[in-house]
């Protein structure tokens, strides 16, 4: 039944359609070769790690990667878990944090017309363009004066500067019709209630959007790790990894355990991508307004 | 004139009493917006402290010389003069190859991604989350996947995918080192960096194509649109302005932000003969290794004005007139 329903769908789409799929597939398969071979990559035994060229799927799937990753900790005061701890409560908190923050910030600059919002949003058009690598001095001297040092917070706050989020959201919620917040005014919405009730529910994919950026970009982030975080006890995962493989690259020793540990690395980007780009096009398909 | 008469100058105090009034009308207007500076609040204040006042220091210090150890000490415009003057890697290497590298991976990223994008919104619902995914993929896996799937395909050797399979085929001879030479090492580069190209403009981009309201392409149909082309020019683009905006504010900051893609690639640091060399890693250079950071620091200034002047032009072509 499903089948037939599928083979009258294809019926169903013109010529144009057809070729479009079939080029799609292609290309989508080789942009997804990394994932398949990072899975793979994580199951591989020591001889198949080495091969040249390197094969994409693994033979003899193991597990002793994994065992050998949590080896590596066993000695060591800061166990491994502690690590993902770290990461875990970081991210959560940033990408919360940096939604809400950027939402709230990119409402008035879109719908309000206080004094100084055109020079504000100037402000942050520019500094989307500067490159933070030049400013890592000058941004630990600030991390410093705000004792952030060993501190969550240190971790997040400087995420929370995320003028791409801002941008982003501004440009959407500029498509919102003012004569929906007017109508909303009318019937004697306050601006909290325009915010909570209008601007996040009609600018859901941006949000979402913001969200998976945001994650990728503070998950595997090893600067605020490096800058800001004395305590190793404070460092994060992607920062633990680094240690494993710096010193790698001619060595055998514990590439089994880094393969594995690029495949923690990366799962969770992988899951909160589809997750919240599935939302995003279920938002798409069912708001009627825009 | 006589002595004790205070002379009054009327225009004065009309000037004055107007100046007062403007600037209780300013203090009004604020404080009836007092709401919007709330909402703005959280924000404003890391944007200061990590954004702002880091690029302020920045700027400062590029007029000064600074290696980390001892204090700054100020020497004016020196560093900029040397840089436009004497810094013969920058003006042969790192210059042209920036905008070589930017005039290809810029343009060429930013169409590739709005054409997929706009790809992938004409496929069925369901698809799409995994064909967005795919495409999307190589920004998620980074310089992972760089090493994995790139590496062993522009090898230099017999072995290297490509070489192998230009070889069988007779399009060349021997075997060609696609990321140690250096006249291969820069198309490489663009190739590798347009296959990753498809970042947060694209994310963007797919959710400004779905959004474009189906009403407007019906109407179009009856006022007498023919093809899809016609659709995208006079329909698609127009709608989604402000997702083009940012896709091309993020594909040329992202363009002259990437530097690395080239140590990776060949795998040393300057690239052979400078052939990758660009301004991101002449920065990379003079702060993480020589430490003359306030040399380094006039580099991202004038990274940073070529980067306004680029956007700037970008917000000519796509700025929404009414609030730009």
């Amino acid at each position: 039944m499903l089948l037939f329903r599928k083979a009258s769908k294809l019926k169903a789409m013109d010529p144009f359609q057809k070729m479009l799929l079939v080029v799609m597939t292609a290309g989508a398969i080789f942009m997804l070769l990394p994932i398949f071979y990072i899975f793979n990559h994580a199951l591989k035994p020591y001889h198949e790690l080495f091969l040249y060229p390197p094969t994409i799927f693994v033979r003899q799937p193991t597990l002793q990667n994994l065992q050998e990753l949590l080896n590596i900790t066993k000695n060591s005061i800061v166990p491994i878990s502690r690590y993902l701890f770290n990461s875990v409560v970081v991210s959560a908190a940033t990408v919360v944090l940096v939604t809400i923050i950027s939402a709230l910030c990119a409402y008035p600059i879109s719908k309000h017309q206080f004094p100084g919002h055109k020079l504000f949003f100037g402000t942050i058009l520019l500094s989307l363009m500067f490159a933070p690598e030049t400013v890592a001095i000058p941004r630990y001297l600030v991390a410093v004066n705000l004792g952030l040092n060993n501190q969550y917070f240190g971790h997040i706050l400087p995420h929370l500067a995320a003028p791409v989020g801002v941008f982003l959201l501004k440009q959407f919620i500029d498509q919102i019709p003012k004569e929906l917040f007017e109508a909303a005014k009318v019937d004697g919405a306050n601006e909290h209630v325009l915010f909570a009730r209008i601007v996040l529910p009609m600018v859901g994919p941006a949000i979402a959007t913001v969200a998976i950026i945001t994650f990728q970009g503070v998950w595997g982030d090893t600067q605020t790790s490096t800058l800001f975080m004395q305590d190793e006890a404070m460092k994060t995962f992607p920062f633990f990894l680094n240690t494993l493989t710096s010193n790698l690259a001619n060595n055998v020793a514990r590439q089994g355990a880094a393969a594995v540990a690029a495949l923690i690395l990366f799962l969770p980007n992988f899951l909160f991508f589809l997750f919240f780009q599935r939302k995003v096009i279920q938002t798409m398909a069912h708001s009627g307004i825009k | 004139m006589p002595k004790n008469e205070v002379v009054v100058n009327p225009q004065k105090i009309e000037r004055h009493v107007i100046g007062n009034s403007r600037l209780q009308e300013l203090i009004k207007t604020i404080y009836k917006y007092r709401i919007s500076y709330l909402y703005i609040a959280p924000f404003t204040l890391c944007f200061l402290a990590f954004i702002f006042i880091p690029i302020v220091m920045a700027f400062g210090l590029s007029f000064t010389y600074y290696n980390a150890i001892e204090p700054p000490r100020f020497i004016g415009w020196k560093n900029f003069q040397n840089l436009l003057s004497q810094d013969l890697i920058f003006l042969q290497h790192s210059l042209p190859n920036t905008f070589k590298f930017a005039l290809f991976v810029g343009p060429g990223g930013y169409i590739l991604s709005f054409l997929l994008a706009w790809l992938i919104a004409q496929l069925p619902n369901k698809a799409r989350t995994w064909y967005a995914l795919a495409f999307y993929t190589p920004s998620l896996t980074g310089t992972i996947a760089m090493g994995i799937v790139w590496l062993p395909l522009l090898a230099g050797d017999r072995i290297g995918y490509l070489n192998s399979f230009l070889m069988k085929f007779g399009f060349i001879d021997s075997p060609i080192l696609w990321v140690q030479d250096k006249a291969y090492l820069m198309g490489s580069m663009i190739g590798v960096t347009l296959w990753s190209s498809m970042g947060i403009g694209f994310l963007a981009m797919l959710a400004g194509v779905l959004n474009v309201n189906q009403e407007l392409y019906e109407a179009g149909r009856l006022d007498g649109i023919k093809s899809r082309l016609q659709e995208i020019w006079y329909i698609t683009i127009p709608s989604m302005k402000p997702q083009m905006l940012f896709g091309a504010v993020m594909a040329i900051v992202g363009t002259l932000k990437s530097g690395e893609i080239g140590t990776t690639l060949s795998g040393s640091f300057p690239t052979p003969e400078y052939s990758a060399h660009v301004i991101i890693s002449s920065i990379d250079d003079y702060s993480g290794v020589r430490y003359e950071l306030g040399y380094a620091s006039a580099i991202s200034v004038f990274l940073l004005l070529i980067m306004f002047a680029a956007n700037r032009f970008s917000i000519k072509l796509f700025g929404t007139k009414e609030d730009e």
